[in-house]
């Protein structure tokens, strides 16, 4: 399992990979959108918080189609499910390697994005907490759309639109968290439903996308 | 009652000769419910005293919001026979039941947005309810799409009964997390158990033979489409094996 | 026979008007993609007959 994943990493930073893309893609999002709505500071700081998750999730999304695909294409997945460990510790080893480079980086960039839209100081901390709660989910639940839509050819905008309403919940709950830290109010209701929709998805999720990619695999 | 006779319905043949007798008294006894209904909510029904004579759209947008969760609660019955039974007819009537789930949704939210109009003075508004089927309507077309994609029947049926209890999951966790997010402007339940909170009987009679009209509409409807998709389905397994040889 | 709507009837009747040209629709496409697909499936079956 550990070998799996550290080969999914190293995969993941060499090979001109989407490591640096998500990136790349979350400032390029965050510098736009002063373009779009005006760079007056109190605007921005009141959707500071919705404009950082959206662009972190967008960059998960985009990433999505490289957790599985890759493999798809080489065979190796065919390898990983004629070998001895089970199919849902593939899925959750792919999922744990995305989000360690997707995820956790959006995460860690996210306060200086927030200095470029003047998030306001006592926000950083459950903006960061809910970031990091919420990432894990997305990461989990993207491995199942990309199961979904391993063996298609233009299975890409297919993902979004199968993956996009499954972000729904989590995207809820986690910006209102971050709305919530902005505005210096009690947030330890969205916490923890953001904390059980992660803890949920762990757990399950990987059986449904395990499921499939058997189905696939066929 | 033996329980065991159902699943006879689950052979195709048997499935296609037993609708041929029922599917013209189904869809003669829809067309007359939907006709009953709707033509008594429209003429005979006096106006609300808030609401004016927009009351009578509540003969559709109740009935049609109604089939378009039930038409998702019976693909995730019919999903799940597929999974644990694995009779095709069960997928396959979960894929004629989706397109006419997603436009029960679409009369509902249009029908919604016609009526808010006047009544709230806007077209949408980011209430629970009004959020919670949009959403809905997203879910389908998510499985309507995975369905066109994929090439293989038996594979699109593992996956999309699959999608759809996933699905199912998140789309529960997405209404309460919605209500949770905005509180609403959406009045409560137009029919509940509870007499207190029901609309008045004069709206209310005509309002059920619509809604009977719906349920024998939707049935109908997916008779005949798995009708179709079980032909669909044969054919395309008899070409398939023309050209193995 | 047509009821008074007062000043709401473009709103009642735009709302019947899109509900039932939708129903119609789903309807109509519904019963054409069944003869269709049966037609088709005559033929084919008609044609492994003959072959086989």
């Amino acid at each position: 399992m550990i070998a799996l994943l550290l080969r999914d990493l190293r995969l993941a930073m060499r090979a001109g990979g989407g490591f640096g893309l998500g990136l790349a893609f979350f400032l390029i999002v965050v510098t736009l959108v002063p373009f779009g709505v005006g760079p007056q500071g109190g605007l921005l700081a009141t959707i500071a918080p919705g404009i950082l998750w959206l662009g972190a999730l967008l960059a998960c999304l985009l990433s999505l189609d490289r957790i599985l695909a890759l493999d798809w294409e080489d065979g190796s997945l065919d390898l990983l499910a004629t070998a001895p460990l089970p199919m849902e510790a593939v899925v959750s080893v792919k999922a744990l390697a995305h989000w360690l480079t997707t995820g956790l980086p959006l995460v860690l960039a996210t306060p200086v994005f927030g200095l470029l839209l003047s998030l306001p100081s006592k926000g950083y901390a459950p903006l960061l907490l809910s970031l990091l709660l919420g990432t894990p989910a997305l990461s989990v639940i993207g491995t199942f759309g990309a199961a979904l839509t391993v063996g298609l050819k233009r299975g890409g905008l297919l993902l979004s639109l199968l993956v996009l309403p499954l972000y729904v919940p989590t995207l809820i709950f986690g910006a209102e968290m971050a709305r919530r830290g902005v505005d210096g109010l009690d947030y330890s209701t969205p916490l923890l439903m953001v904390a059980g929709i992660t803890c949920g998805t762990i757990a399950l999720l990987p059986f449904a996308s395990a499921a499939v990619l058997r189905v696939n695999l066929r | 009652m033996n329980l065991n006779r159902l699943w006879e319905y689950a052979n195709p043949k048997k499935f296609i000769e037993t609708t041929d007798r029922v599917l013209p008294a189904v869809s003669v006894l829809a067309v007359l419910c939907l006709v009953v209904g709707l033509a008594w909510g429209f003429f005979f029904t006096p106006d609300d005293y808030r609401q004016g004579s927009t009351v009578k759209i509540i003969y559709i947008h109740v009935p049609s919001a109604l089939m378009a969760i039930n038409a998702w609660l019976m693909m995730l019955v019919t999903s799940l026979v597929w999974i644990v039974r694995r009779h095709h007819v069960s997928a396959l009537a979960a894929r004629a039941a989706a397109p006419v789930g997603m436009v029960m949704t679409v009369i509902a939210l249009l029908t919604g947005a016609i009526w808010g109009q006047p009544m709230w003075g806007t077209w949408w508004a980011w209430d629970p309810r009004l959020t919670s089927f949009l959403i809905l309507f997203l879910f389908y077309l998510g499985y309507i799409a995975l369905w066109e994609a994929i090439e293989n029947d038996d594979t699109a049926a593992d996956l999309t009964s699959i999608l759809c209890l996933v699905g199912s999951v998140f789309a529960l966790l997405s209404r309460y997390a919605v209500n949770f997010w905005n509180q609403g402007l959406h009045q409560g339940a137009s029919l509940s158990l509870d007499k207190e909170e029901n609309v008045a009987d004069v709206f209310y009679y005509p309002l059920l033979v619509a809604i009977a009209g719906f349920v024998l509409l939707f049935v109908a409807l997916v008779l005949l489409r798995t009708r179709t998709e079980i032909r669909a389905r044969r054919m395309r397994a008899l070409l398939a094996r023309e050209r193995m040889g | 026979m047509m009821p008074d709507l007062g000043k709401y009837a473009e709103t009642v009747l735009s709302a019947y008007a899109v509900s039932l040209v939708l129903i119609v629709v789903l309807v109509l496409l519904s019963l054409r993609r069944g003869h269709k697909v049966k037609a088709q499936l005559e033929a084919v079956e008609k044609k492994v007959r003959k072959n086989g």
